[in-house]
């Protein structure tokens, strides 16, 4: 749900309580380092054995790999699924953007009493959960001015417009602490007396600025769109979480073999945030109620 | 989500130019609450306005609200909170040990940094491959079910255990794969953000570390254990794909009643699925409130 922000101190702060560490042992809960070690492992297990059991299970069908090769090379669909999401994915990304980046902005430098209506509409979307709004856009969008849900073209834009409105608490949390990262004021002010319009700014001056938080914004709502489920289903999109579904209901080997392509995709995206995160003022971000 | 709302807001906005007329500024932000009018607000207003029409006359009434104490529904609000209390208590708990064992209990430090990057993507994996994988894992033919029964001779869903991965308990279980990495990500930084300054002016007045721990860093910590169970609450009182991968729809939970009124084909009363869908936002809404509120007051503290 909501991210936090981790790692976000002064420079040097991890250093000094490093030191302080070695120069005297910390102070504990009653919990011993055995205690610690317990807990730990006992996560440990629990966060390996599913997927432990899956690559088995997806290892399963002879000879080796067939599950893999199986939906790779003879099931049309999970590449058709996949680049469907990858590009809903995309647009995602890019109207998000466009939406947050201006607004973020301008809020910081211009409208600093509209943050807390920002920001309220940014937390929406965990009160409103997927099904919730999924049943909202059907109802709305189902006959009236605007029947989005008689043709195909109708239903891209209203799971398109879904996903956006899901990736608005994290996208805008990534986005602004990027720009509290940055000084706005002064590199709006210098652009702006070397004539640049606004457009201008924000294309040229802030954007480039905000590259790291962008790109974790967008590897954390690729993501989500991927594997999302709810939203596809109920909209009829030949998504990627339908059809893994589908294909877990239907088959034995195959869907484990999916299940860790699936893993392997939202770990290489967070691995990618959280490479960039390094170093930088970064926070780590996870997503709403699946 | 209620991060550094302060330090930059507080400056305030520069004096706006001469010339410049004051309302050209609100013109940056409308496009978001254009578009988050058009496909949020607007939408679930009509969910809301719905759930107080007659579905068939269109007259106003409050009987889809009264048909909410329908025993199936009540059993379905019943069930999405028991499951979801569980998960957020076990889960926040058993988070807050885990963050509590690697950054102050003496672990290497290399199994933090891998602890929080598998929090990362565990908290986010979620929906149907989480189900599968426990199916794969825990299901009548999950690998470990057979194991235990090939090798030690123990039936999880025999007479004797009465296990089933299908159930309430089953749910629970996988809810936790994304719910206890969450309150990892939470609660390290804030057990970071404990000051050594505090620590050692507590030894100065003589505290013992457990004295330390009860008087001074559990009621630091707490608004934000509280606070992040509460978002644990939301996270799986809102969870669907999960659920219904794993059941078919076989445990009556909110979320799933909701989708089968979407899809129409239980018992078809739209009315009665509008105000559900509201009970549901209430919830929220009231889980979320108070999550932002406790995040302010343990922020206060916290500030790194």
């Amino acid at each position: 749900m909501s991210g936090p922000s981790v790692g976000v101190r002064a420079p040097g702060a991890l250093e000094a309580i490093e030191a302080s560490a070695r120069a005297r042992p910390p102070r504990r809960l009653g919990v011993g380092k055995i205690g610690s070690w317990i807990i730990f492992l006992a996560g440990v297990i629990y966060f390996i054995l599913p997927l432990v059991t899956t690559i088995a299970f997806s290892l399963r069908l002879q000879p080796f790999g067939q599950a893999y090769a199986n939906v790779i090379n003879k099931d049309p669909k999970f590449a058709s699924s996949l680049i469907y999401s990858g590009f809903i994915g995309i647009l995602t990304i890019v109207i998000s953007t466009l939406l947050i980046v201006p607004t973020a902005y301008w809020v910081r430098l211009r409208l600093p009493r509209v943050r807390p209506y920002v920001e309220f509409v940014t937390l929406l979307p965990f009160v409103i959960p997927p099904v919730i709004l999924v049943f909202a856009l059907l109802r709305a969008f189902s006959g009236g001015p605007v029947p989005l849900t008689t043709s195909d073209e109708g239903l891209n834009v209203m799971v398109v417009a879904a996903y956006v409105i899901l990736s608005f608490p994290y996208m805008y949390r990534a986005i602004d602490s990027g720009l509290r990262a940055i000084d706005i004021r002064t590199l709006t002010e210098a652009a702006q007396s070397m004539g640049a319009g606004w457009g201008r700014i924000l294309w040229a001056v802030i954007l480039p600025n905000l590259r790291v938080a962008l790109i974790s914004g967008a590897f954390l709502t690729l993501a989500i769109v991927i594997g999302e489920y709810t939203i596809a289903s109920f909209l009829v999109r030949p998504a990627f979480g339908p059809y893994l579904s589908l294909l877990g209901h239907d088959r034995a080997f195959e869907p484990a073999a999916v299940s860790i392509i699936s893993f392997g995709l939202t770990w290489m995206a967070m691995g990618i945030i959280a490479l960039l995160g390094r170093g930088s003022r970064q926070s780590v971000q996870v997503a709403g109620a699946r | 989500m209620t991060v550094a709302l302060s330090a930059d807001a507080a400056r305030g906005a520069p004096q706006a130019r001469p010339g410049r007329r004051f309302n050209s500024a609100w013109l940056g932000v409308v496009p978001f609450f254009l578009f988050a009018t058009l496909f949020m607000i607007l939408p679930v207003g009509v969910l809301l306005a719905g759930s107080f029409e007659d579905p068939v006359s269109g007259a106003p009434t409050i009987q889809n609200y009264i048909d909410l104490t329908e025993p199936t529904i009540v059993e379905a609000y019943g069930t999405s909170i028991e499951i979801s209390l569980v998960t957020a208590v076990v889960g926040g708990l058993f988070g807050f040990l885990l963050a509590y064992a690697v950054i102050l209990g003496g672990l290497p430090r290399i199994l933090r940094a891998l602890l929080m990057t598998f929090s990362g993507v565990a908290s986010n994996f979620a929906g149907v491959p989480l189900a599968l994988a426990f199916t794969f894992t825990l299901g009548f033919q999950g690998l470990i079910t057979k194991f235990l029964a090939d090798s030690l001779g123990i039936n999880l869903y025999g007479k004797g255990i009465g296990f089933s991965l299908y159930t309430k308990l089953g749910l629970e279980i996988v809810y936790l794969y994304f719910q206890f990495p969450l309150m990892v990500l939470i609660m390290a930084p804030a057990i970071d953000g404990l000051k050594r300054e505090w620590r050692e002016a507590s030894e100065n007045l003589g505290a013992s570390p457990r004295e330390y721990w009860q008087h001074v860093a559990l009621p630091i910590l707490t608004p934000t254990l509280l606070g992040t169970m509460i978002l644990l609450f939301g996270n799986s009182f809102g969870a669907q794909a999960t659920a219904y991968q794993l059941t078919s729809g076989s445990i009556p939970l909110v979320t799933l009643l909701i989708s089968n009124q979407i899809s129409g084909d239980v018992f078809h009363n739209i009315g009665l699925g509008y105000a559900m869908a509201m009970g549901m936002v209430v919830i929220m809404a009231v889980a979320i409130g108070i999550y932002a509120r406790l995040q302010r007051t343990s922020e206060r503290w916290l500030r790194s």
